[in-house]
């Protein structure tokens, strides 16, 4: 992955899996604290405590005919090389929250990159899955929230022509293009 | 306003019929990008900001665009999937953003299978 949203995207592909219906995705810039938090929060199924436990390791995965499951080891790996951490707090029924940490100024830190792009790949390619997005930054915060793009849609799907406009409309207003 | 001929009327008719479709979810077809870690990593999101954008830009309205998991063929991402209606569908590799634009117009928009960037012709499996 070249950059955070990248993963920002992957885990949350994740969180769709797990039948969540609702994403909360924080990206938290401190520059006084030096440290660059995201946050991505959903309402899926939850972990149980095995696949909790090997959420980090690269050979455990709950896909069928599947060797491998990369997502959140890859995050680990980019916080950890930026003088960071992961963390996974999840429960069965209960959804889960995954926060990467990362030094701001590190030399190994990846850029956050487009995170208009990552938004639009999710929201447009799950239509059904509500996304809630907070960035807060030295220039202040920024917030979209699905559900208010949905309520101008009247009615057309969030992946049709007007909703993809809507969305990439909406992104621009509040200063992520 | 000036008096619409019968053509524009018909026009009109169409393009509203047409918009009318995709609210309906009776698309001309649908396309899925693989969007899984592997396809990420390759350049999937890219892939699909191309395709919005050049479906923005044609003004497109009755292509049904999502996206899905790993496909299982990750040295092949980025990935998508074209299905017209009552044909079966067709998985593309190794795409970028050119491709993803020739897959729209000559596949979903005009019918044709874009046969050299085509992998297989199977069902889709949701990993």
């Amino acid at each position: 992955m070249e950059e955070l949203a990248l993963h920002i995207l992957d885990i949350a592909e994740n969180s769709i899996r797990a039948g969540a219906r609702t994403i909360e995705i924080e990206v938290a810039e401190d520059l006084q604290q030096d440290r660059l938090l995201i946050t991505i929060r959903d309402n899926g199924k939850g972990m149980d405590k095995r696949t909790l436990r090997h959420a980090l390791d690269p050979f455990f995965t709950t896909k069928p005919n599947k060797r491998v499951g990369l997502g959140l080891p890859l995050l680990a790996a980019a916080a950890r090389q930026a003088g960071g951490d992961i963390a996974i707090r999840s429960k069965r029924g209960a959804g889960t929250e995954v926060e990467a940490a990362f030094q701001y100024s590190h030399v190994d830190r990846q850029p956050l990159g487009n995170l208009a792009a990552t938004m639009e790949a999710l929201i447009i390619g799950n239509p059904d899955v509500d996304f809630r997005l907070v960035h807060r930054s030295p220039k202040g915060v920024k917030q979209l929230d699905t559900r208010n793009i949905r309520a101008a849609l009247d009615g057309a799907p969030i992946n049709s022509i007007e909703g993809i406009r809507r969305v990439k409309q909406s992104m621009e207003e509040h200063g992520w293009r | 306003m000036a008096k619409l001929t019968i053509s524009e009327l018909q026009k009109l008719r169409e393009k509203l019929a047409q918009e009318r479709q995709t609210r309906e979810g009776n698309a001309r077809g649908q396309i899925i990008i693989h969007m899984g870690t592997c396809g990420i990593a390759a350049g999937a999101r890219k892939v699909l900001t191309a395709l919005l954008e050049a479906m923005d830009k044609q003004n497109v309205r009755d292509v049904i665009v999502s996206t899905s998991g790993c496909a299982g063929m990750c040295s092949k991402e980025p990935m998508a999937t074209v299905q017209l209606p009552q044909q079966a569908p067709v998985k593309y590799i190794s795409l970028n953003e050119e491709k993803i634009v020739r897959i729209l117009n000559e596949h979903l928009l005009q019918g044709n299978v874009v046969k050299e960037f085509a992998l297989a012709v199977g069902s889709e499996r949701m990993g």
